[in-house]
């Protein structure tokens, strides 16, 4: 199976320099150093064609800086980023924006995302006419069918975004993004910041379009009920680094790292009533002084004096699920 | 149901009935409000379910009397133990907010002001109320973010809300809101921003705290899965009313109402796995000059005629437990069947 995005031991550093105060200060013996943030520490994902896949964690785990990496809109500061079996640092320059275009990116939120003072008709068509995908005097039409296919009336291509309650402008968000025609797309936090009347409806029309397009989708989420109906497989990520790679129902049923059974313990769930909550301890830890060894250490029920110094390779647990922790090779101890 | 007679005996700390607030709009008047009633007893949890622009909220507002112009509450009473609150003037009012009921807003940076430490802001709100000295004050604020669980309350008195985290902010905003031990908090959305984890570590503080001051609190979402793990009963609004309420067992259980229906389908959870979601067709209607009836009747399969008269809120009948039949209340011409809930 050859994956049509792949990323190979990619990490992204954020790197505050030292302003002109601080060069001074060490030039007074302040010993002020550059802060480094490792937001995305070495990982390795490959997505298949038509394949779907979760990417769960906390706020400030590196998932949507990870999702940006494999779009392109973050470069990588080590590792390659594979497209279609081809590195992309290695495409010339028309080739590079062929495959540029064949991944595109629905954001966040839906009210920063949309220019406010374009008309929805600019928003999706200037795209798809600069890269001549379609020519200028088909854009109104081109859009009106984009529009159609999102689940919005054509008639409000004139519209600006402010004209739109938050569903419909998710809607929009998506017809941008498919407007180049693409065959993966990212999709972060999507519908995160829809009440979940409207959340059903947009994650019905993300299904809809999978099937319409065929598109392959890496669907970033924190809300791990919304990724178990959409996602093939899971990708859990902490603080930077990959923790549990697992086919959905696999993980659901019988997660491996005690990461991921805290965060499913979590799980809001209508089944279950009057529950006392068993919180994890503490929270995540900043990303710009990670604790050694494994980086749940300090929050893991199971952790040994080997978590604290030694971290865990990513391994084979069983026939395609990978997990990073210590208790499946040796213990902790 | 062992527990429901003693709910009943109990008197209401708060007891909210006929509630109505209006806005007045260029062409016409909005009723995000339309005739609300609920009341909460000691040491409970009642949850307010609702889509954006239902109203819930609205309602929170209303009770805290925070409704600025262009809108007013123009009708029904709110009864804090058994005092009427509605129509007090704003002397009283502020003796009584953040002293006997509080409130929790979304957004923890918007309740926090950015440019005042931790401590100043709680040791205000507790001088506002009482006449106690600083040391005193800071005593109180210390054991309060203790019992929300924030790590070294005394270096995080000196800190600024800008140091914290979502989480940590939305700890602090709660242990300013239970400082005064207030007989009712209402909590609008305070952990729709938060991680699992977080809202997980909140939740379990938040039934510590009812449990052990006796506070009744308020929690208003649009979330029916936390409310599931939190609450004790449930009212749903749509479209400024209530139009279902009863314990979380038989509204989740033995719904009544084809729009709890509908927003319970809509959780991926109820749903197989893969396929595509039961979605409540259409949008929430317009609260401008909506037209008499059932406001959910645009978008209900069961819709008929009879829907064009307003229904009533009243109790579901042939109830499968039939001591709590009359805390289980309707408000639709054709309440489902119950046990189809599926």
């Amino acid at each position: 199976m050859s994956a049509l995005l792949e990323i190979r031991g990619a990490s992204k550093r954020f790197v505050k320099r030292l302003d002109a105060a601080a060069k001074i200060g060490n030039l007074f013996g302040a010993g002020l150093r550059e802060e480094v943030v490792h937001a995305v520490d070495k990982v390795s994902l490959a997505i298949a064609p038509g394949e779907v896949v979760g990417l769960v964690g906390e706020s400030g785990c590196g998932k949507s800086t990870l999702g940006r990496m494999a779009v392109g809109l973050h470069s990588l500061t080590e590792g390659v980023r594979l497209y279609k079996g081809r590195d992309m640092a290695s495409l010339s320059a028309q080739e590079t924006k062929a495959a540029q275009l064949g991944v595109q990116m629905i954001f966040q939120d839906p009210y920063a995302s949309l220019n406010p003072r374009m008309r929805v008709d600019d928003i999706i068509g200037e795209a798809p006419v600069v890269h001549g995908i379609v020519p200028a005097r088909q854009k109104s039409d081109y859009v009106a069918d984009l529009l159609t296919q999102v689940g919005l009336d054509d008639g409000f291509a004139r519209r600006f975004p402010h004209q739109f309650s938050g569903g419909q402008r998710a809607r929009i968000g998506i017809a941008r993004a498919l407007a180049v025609k693409p065959e993966f797309i990212v999709c972060d936090e999507a519908v995160a910041a829809l009440d979940v009347s409207i959340q059903a409806q947009v994650l019905n029309l993300f299904m809809d379009l999978r099937e319409r397009f065929h598109l392959t989708y890496l669907f970033i989420s924190h809300d791990l009920g919304v990724v178990r109906h959409l996602a093939d497989r899971v990708v859990i990520m902490y603080l930077g680094r990959i923790v549990e790679i697992a086919p959905t129902d696999a993980i659901y049923a019988d997660p491996n790292h005690p990461y991921t059974r805290a965060l499913l313990s979590e799980v809001p769930d209508l089944t279950k009533r009057r529950r006392a909550y068993i919180p994890i301890r503490g929270e995540i830890p900043s990303p710009l002084n990670p604790p050694g060894g494994c980086h749940f250490h300090p929050r893991c029920e199971h952790a040994g004096p080997r978590c604290a110094v030694e971290q865990p390779a990513l391994r084979e647990v069983a026939q395609g699920r990978l997990a990073a922790c210590h208790l499946n090779d040796g213990g902790t101890g | 149901m062992s527990q429901q007679p003693a709910l009943s005996t109990a008197t209401p700390v708060l007891q909210v009935s006929g509630l109505e607030t209006h806005f007045a709009a260029r062409n016409g008047i909005v009723k995000p409000v339309n005739g609300v009633s609920f009341s909460v007893s000691r040491g409970k949890i009642m949850g307010l379910v609702g889509e954006s622009g239902s109203g819930k909220s609205m309602t929170g507002y209303s009770i805290m009397g925070l409704i600025d112009a262009p809108g007013k509450v123009v009708g029904g009473s709110i009864l804090l133990d058994g005092r009427e609150v509605r129509g007090l003037d704003a002397e009283s009012l502020r003796a009584l907010r953040g002293n006997r009921i509080a409130m929790i807003f979304q957004d923890p940076m918007m309740t926090l002001n950015p440019v005042l430490r931790i401590d100043t802001q709680m040791v205000e709100a507790i001088q506002a109320h009482e006449d106690v000295g600083r040391h005193a004050a800071l005593d109180r604020c210390r054991a309060a973010l203790a019992q929300v669980g924030i790590a070294s309350p005394d270096q995080r008195l000196k800190s600024y809300p800008h140091q914290f985290s979502g989480g940590m902010r939305q700890r602090v905003a709660i242990a300013i809101a239970i400082l005064l031990k207030p007989d009712v908090i209402i909590a609008d959305e305070p952990t729709t921003a938060l991680d699992v984890t977080i809202q997980g570590q909140i939740l379990a503080e938040m039934q510590k705290l009812c449990r052990e001051s006796g506070t009744a609190l308020i929690w208003i979402t649009h979330d029916l899965s936390v409310i599931a793990g939190l609450a004790d009963q449930v009212c749903v609004m749509y479209a400024g009313r209530i139009v279902e309420r009863g314990s979380v067992d038989d509204v989740l259980d033995s719904t009544a109402h084809p729009y709890t229906l509908g927003l319970l389908n809509s959780v991926p959870s109820r749903n197989p796995r893969g396929q595509r979601l039961r979605q409540i067709p259409g949008m929430t209607p317009s609260l401008l000059n909506l037209a008499p009836g059932c406001p959910f009747r645009e978008r209900c399969a069961h819709a008929t005629r009879e829907c064009l008269e307003d229904p009533l809120l009243e109790p579901v009948l042939g109830h499968p437990t039939d001591a709590a039949s009359a805390a289980h209340q309707v408000s639709c011409h054709h309440p489902l069947q119950t046990g189809i809930s599926t």
